[in-house]
């Protein structure tokens, strides 16, 4: 009997996985940097690393189900004089039509309209589907300035100065031409066909104190009748909410990292910009600073899913709370049913992301005609609105169980960190101790 | 700046005369607003501007407007239907987003003049400075003086006209705009070329020379520039330009 080495089992590089060797692959092929939709797909510390202490000896609960907790919000009341009201801090964020179909848009609005909360438009202009069913649209004023004009900001109840948004904080959109129809190309004044490249910046400001004109004249064009957002992307959120501040806006919107987009680089999503945990106390710190909390409201997004983080969030003092890719997923989004079809593209349900191709079997983020159909805005709406329903209690089950009759009343204190990283970012003791990372020298 | 009512004074003053020495922007800006089609106010005039911003910005009724003096940032903004002319010169960002009407600067403007333009008419008797008609979509520019860097930028569409020189990368990422100018050009921006005249171009130029009162100058004198089209779909071996 002859002795055989034993062999050493085939070991895959933690550095160069699966996923960067088919990149790397990828792009030797084509030449051209890898484009997806979506927010950063890499573990980040997140909601999930809070958790709620519930009501003990020295807190007791409010009656689940029975005693009131108020979900409602006002935005705007710095200094519109019709401010936003809200029936639930949940809104819906700003995604355009172009990158989704007007039934995506439609349903979207009908959605938010049965629960009581605004949707916005996006880099694409105002639509008629959109206006339409909305009762309370957030019209963004964003660097390409496509479809802007003094009617729509008239007929808007808000608007949203976008600086930047958290899957790209500093880069520009781009519509690759599939998507560049006969509608999306007239409302953008663009040749059909061509892949659009949206600006970085705005074309007719630069900083803090060219902001604070700007916003002046946008009031001044709508005679002091909306409230002014100001949406940045999750980079430095403690200043960015102070300039914002002093430039004279009403809400301020922070994007973390995991925000979504409909289209931009892979290494600018996944390497650009903080996790929204990360953003939401340095924000909260600047209002407190500025004596501005709870006057200039704070709407936080990227990567709120549930009643959960919907109340951690307000927890760490957020007014509102926006959600995107959870309300696709809603309508319809990377749905299993269309598995055959995700396959036939290279993909599978719940990790399709080209929504720049325009070629999504769900029927959102397309300009497909026969697509398009797989949507009703209907049906999509009303799933969307059971889906903010559902976050509403979760978030008041906790707030409840805290103690508290308003989903505002929630605090800090009221939160533990599981890990070292998360107790750092959002500000609150590691659980079981009383130690809170950067604070008092530790 | 809270909003206020108007007094009865400044009403009457509004019917023609707004001295802003007297009255606040924000009812200047509320007056012109308040106008509906078929009111008998059709000439205004500002005065006292004192670089004042946001002048006479989201007027859409077809009144002319004077403004007696230099002024700020964004003065005629959003602009649909009325005509205004700035006696002195412009600070950044005049008639950006302008829809429709005219504006004719007296003077010289400042950055961004005609910013994302949807259409109408601006027109610069003096200089403008850099990035003169960026992300124009529609918009007419006629400039008598020389214009600054990066003007045209990202340019959609619409004519910009300069009768003078143009600064470092001309129409840089431009679409479907036409730029003429009749001096000379510092540099062209990435995917903006020199384009012949042809008959429909004289024709074109001659036009906006005409509503812009521009005499004593011939559309030959101009040359064309507008976009090479090289950028208009992504390939890698035009990185450099991105």
């Amino acid at each position: 009997m002859t002795y055989k080495n034993p062999p050493t089992t085939p070991r895959k590089s933690a550095t160069f996985d699966d996923y960067t060797l088919s990149e790397i692959r990828r792009a030797a092929a084509t030449g051209i940097y890898d484009i997806r939709g979506a927010g950063a797909k890499r573990k980040l510390p997140h909601f999930d690393d809070l958790l709620f202490l519930g009501a003990s000896i020295s807190r007791y609960p409010l009656e689940g189900y029975r005693e009131r907790c108020d979900t409602s919000v006002v935005l705007g009341s710095r200094h519109a004089k019709k401010p936003i009201e809200l029936k639930i801090p949940i809104t819906i964020a700003g995604m355009s039509f172009g990158s989704l179909s007007g039934p995506a848009k439609e349903a979207l609005g009908r959605g938010a309209t049965l629960s009581g909360t605004s949707t916005t438009t996006g880099d694409g202009g105002m639509t008629e589907e959109e206006r339409g069913h909305s009762k309370q649209l957030v019209y963004q004023y964003l660097p390409s300035r496509y479809g802007m004009n003094p009617r729509d900001l008239r007929r808007a109840d808000a608007i949203e100065v976008v600086v930047g948004q958290g899957a790209k904080p500093g880069g520009g959109g781009m519509l690759l031409g599939q998507k560049i129809s006969d509608r999306v190309a007239e409302m953008r004044t663009l040749p059909k066909g061509i892949d659009q490249r949206s600006a970085s910046r705005h074309p007719d400001w630069t900083g803090p104190d060219d902001l604070e004109i700007k916003i002046l004249e946008l009031r001044e064009i709508t005679d002091w009748e909306k409230p002014i957002y100001v949406k940045v992307g999750g980079a430095r959120p403690y200043y960015d909410t102070a300039l914002a501040v002093k430039a004279g806006a009403d809400v301020v919107v922070v994007d973390g990292m995991q925000g979504g987009t409909a289209a931009t680089q892979e290494v600018f999503i996944e390497n650009v910009g903080m996790p929204t945990l990360a953003c939401i106390r340095p924000a909260v710190q600047a209002l407190q600073d500025l004596g501005m909390h709870r006057k200039v409201q704070l709407i936080v997004s990227g990567g709120i899913r549930n009643g959960a983080d919907v109340a951690k969030a307000l927890a760490l003092g957020v007014d509102a709370v926006s959600i995107g890719t959870a309300a696709l997923v809603a309508l319809g989004d990377n749905d299993p049913r269309w598995e055959s079809e995700y396959n036939a593209l290279g993909t599978t349900a719940g990790a399709y992301d080209d929504w720049h191709e325009g070629r999504d079997p769900a029927g959102i983020t397309t300009q497909d005609p026969e697509l398009m159909k797989r949507v009703d805005p209907i049906a999509a709406g009303r799933r969307l609105a059971n889906y903010l329903k559902v976050m509403t209690l979760e978030a008041q089950t906790i707030a409840r169980a805290c103690g508290k009759n308003s989903l505002h009343n929630l605090e800090p204190e009221d939160l533990v960190a599981l890990t070292i990283e998360a107790a750092a970012m959002a500000g609150v003791p590691l659980a079981g101790t009383n130690w809170i990372p950067g604070k008092n020298g530790f | 700046m809270p909003a206020t009512k108007l007094s009865k004074a400044s009403q009457d003053q509004a019917s023609r005369v707004f001295d802003l020495d007297v009255s606040s922007l924000r009812e200047l800006n509320q007056a012109l607003h308040n106008l509906t089609s078929g009111s008998n106010e059709t000439a205004w005039e500002v005065l006292h501007p004192k670089g004042s911003h946001s002048v006479a910005v989201g007027v859409d009724q077809p009144v002319s407007i004077d403004v007696r003096g230099s002024v700020g940032y964004y003065c005629a903004g959003m602009n649909d239907g009325a005509a205004i002319t700035v006696h002195g010169s412009a600070g950044p960002g005049v008639g950006e987003n302008m829809m429709s009407g005219s504006i004719v600067i007296k003077g010289d403007a400042s950055q961004y003049a005609g910013a994302t333009g949807k259409g109408g008419l601006l027109v610069i008797e003096g200089n403008a400075s850099s990035r003169c008609g960026i992300s124009m979509k529609g918009i007419d520019i006629v400039v008598h003086g020389n214009i600054g860097h990066m003007s045209a930028f990202m340019a959609q569409s619409g004519n910009l006209v300069v009768l003078g020189d143009a600064g470092d990368a001309l129409g840089d990422s431009i679409y479907e705009a036409r730029l003429f100018v009749r001096g000379k050009v510092e540099s062209l921006g990435a995917d903006c070329i020199a384009k012949e005249m042809r008959p429909e171009h004289i024709e074109l130029l001659q036009g906006l020379l005409d509503r812009a009162g521009v005499t004593g100058v011939k559309p030959s004198e101009f040359k064309r520039y507008g976009s090479a089209r090289t950028l208009y779909n992504f390939n890698i071996d035009n990185a450099d330009a991105y």
